[in-house]
């Protein structure tokens, strides 16, 4: 039976509950949902709220915060010491494993200018620790402590330790959201190590699992082989470990090998993650050759028939590299942003429409 | 006059709390677990004062949640009000059950609010979740209780102190 309260009736406090408010407000929530759905407006909304979101960020993630503060400081010596051993042996393996790479390094340089490629293995990351907030168990996303003003972009790689963790999908001033490889929506391109086959793993919605699906049944995979990116799709570079595989078996259909990985990443325990900064696209034009000679404005302006007649124009031709490097630079900058900006429109990686 | 005042403190103060806790994280494993601590302070707000606890409120809750935590804005803000509605729809009778029923009642809505989360994912084409969707809403009704007692008393202590 519904409270009859005709007296103080105003919009946000009133105290019955008829249903014509019931579907008022139903279809107004239902209007808002379907509007987003279609624009995107949450993101932007959130952007222009940042001053409220991004405390109330931090505020909820002070009590983790404080509870790892107070385990670091009772923690006895005895197991600050073993800590401390298991380190540095895992510093030395890894120092041994780096020496070893330097000389393979070394050779890879001398081997690319031989064949003159561009691909560059240089790799600026910036690092990030998690704010311990959970925006929602079943949705797989994580926040990071650092955001625009920091320099971070949509679609950034977000690695640790072991192997790729996922990319950022949102930015805020000073915080941003990850989505994680394991998300449902989530794809990203890979190649099996052992064999070179190419292939894309989805995100299953467990932390633990990734999904390989529609492999062709002559394909060889089988469990143990590693995934690694494969760079196509341009959002993660390529040669980071992504999983393992663990069960391969056919598909429903028969048609197909279905095969679950397991990600090579601590997904649900890194507390400080890798931001993989923008790099230059291994493909596409090689950027216009710089005009060489006296710049423009020390040739003056120069009659037209005495260049006609030297065969020589300098000033009209670098005036015209000039514009033409400029076009060429915007082009270029054009390719750069393309993938930023769908990233913007979309959360899902550009990977997933080509694979 | 200041007992108003205080009230409004109390009311105030259990959506900040709820918010936060919403937000706060849990140890993986215990992840699921999480009541959802947001329904849970509309639902005692609009069986104990509903005059304050409209479907507008419940509203602009449910989208200042998805600012916060949501994906999809609007889908809190529909869950709210299909809470709020049931309950200020029952409250009469949600009123004077015994703690364990209103329990059990609170069970059956936060089910419902589940099937209600369910379909707006499935409209907006996300993936079903896992089983473990299931579990949040039986501790949703082992929580309250606890929840409710605790708040009643720090409404009624004020009302006392008056």
């Amino acid at each position: 039976m519904p409270i009859a309260r005709d007296n103080a009736a105003t919009l946000f406090a009133e105290g019955g509950a008829g249903t014509l408010r019931l579907i008022f407000y139903l279809a107004l929530s239902i209007t808002v949902m379907v509007v987003d759905h279609h624009a995107h407006y949450l993101r932007a909304l959130r952007q222009m709220a940042n001053l409220v979101v991004e405390p109330a960020y931090r505020l909820a993630a002070l009590p983790a915060d404080v509870a790892r503060a107070t385990r670091t400081a009772v923690v006895t010596q005895d197991q600050l010491a073993s800590e401390n051993r298991e380190l540095r042996e895992q510093l030395l393996l890894a120092q041994a494993r780096l020496n070893r790479l330097d000389a393979l390094l070394a050779q890879n340089q001398r081997l690319k200018g031989l064949l003159d490629a561009q691909h560059n293995l240089g790799l600026s990351v910036q690092f990030a620790r998690l704010v311990d907030v959970d925006l929602d168990p079943f949705r797989h996303r994580i926040v990071l402590d650092v955001g625009a003003a920091q320099g971070a972009q949509v679609g950034q790689p977000v690695i640790d330790a072991h192997g790729v963790m996922g990319q950022l999908v949102e930015v805020l001033p000073n915080t941003s959201v990850a989505m994680l490889i394991t998300d449902p929506t989530h794809a990203i391109p890979v190649v099996v190590e052992r064999t070179g086959l190419r292939t894309i793993a989805y995100g299953s919605g467990a932390t633990d699992t990734l999904e390989l699906r529609d492999i062709p049944r002559s394909a060889d995979i089988h469990g143990g082989d590693k995934l690694l990116t494969s760079g196509l799709g341009g959002r993660f570079p390529a040669g980071f470990p992504v999983g393992v595989v663990g069960e391969v078996s056919t598909d429903s259909k028969g048609m197909f090998i279905a095969a679950t990985a397991r990600p090579s990443a601590a997904l649900d325990r890194s507390g400080e993650v890798l931001l993989l900064q923008e790099q230059q696209q291994p493909y596409g034009p090689p950027a216009p050759q710089e005009m060489i000679g006296p710049p423009a404005e020390l040739a003056g302006p120069a009659p037209l028939e005495n260049q006609a007649a030297t065969g020589r124009p300098p000033p009209a031709l670098s005036r015209a590299a000039q514009a033409g490097g400029t076009t060429a630079g915007a082009s270029g900058g054009m390719r750069e942003t393309s993938p930023k900006t769908s990233g913007q429109q979309q959360p899902m990686p550009p990977a997933q429409g080509t694979p | 006059m200041n007992r108003m005042r205080l009230q409004n403190w109390v009311f105030s103060g259990s959506l900040l709390v709820a918010f936060l806790l919403q937000l706060m994280p849990l140890p993986p494993a215990a992840e699921p677990f999480k009541p959802y601590w947001l329904g849970l302070v509309v639902v005692y707000w609009a069986i104990e004062t509903p005059e304050r606890m409209g479907l507008g409120l419940a509203f602009l809750l449910g989208l200042a949640g998805d600012l916060l935590i949501g994906e999809l804005f609007g889908e809190q803000a529909m869950r709210l009000v299909v809470l709020a509605f049931i309950v200020l729809r029952f409250r009469s009778r949600l009123r004077f059950f015994p703690l364990g029923q209103q329990a059990l009642a609170l069970l059956a809505l936060l089910l419902n609010d589940r099937v209600v989360t369910l379909m707006v994912r499935g409209f907006s084409g996300e993936a079903m979740p896992p089983a473990s969707f299931w579990i949040a809403p039986l501790v949703g009704m082992l929580a309250w209780p606890v929840f409710y007692v605790l708040l009643d008393n720090l409404r009624l202590r004020q009302r006392a102190a008056d």
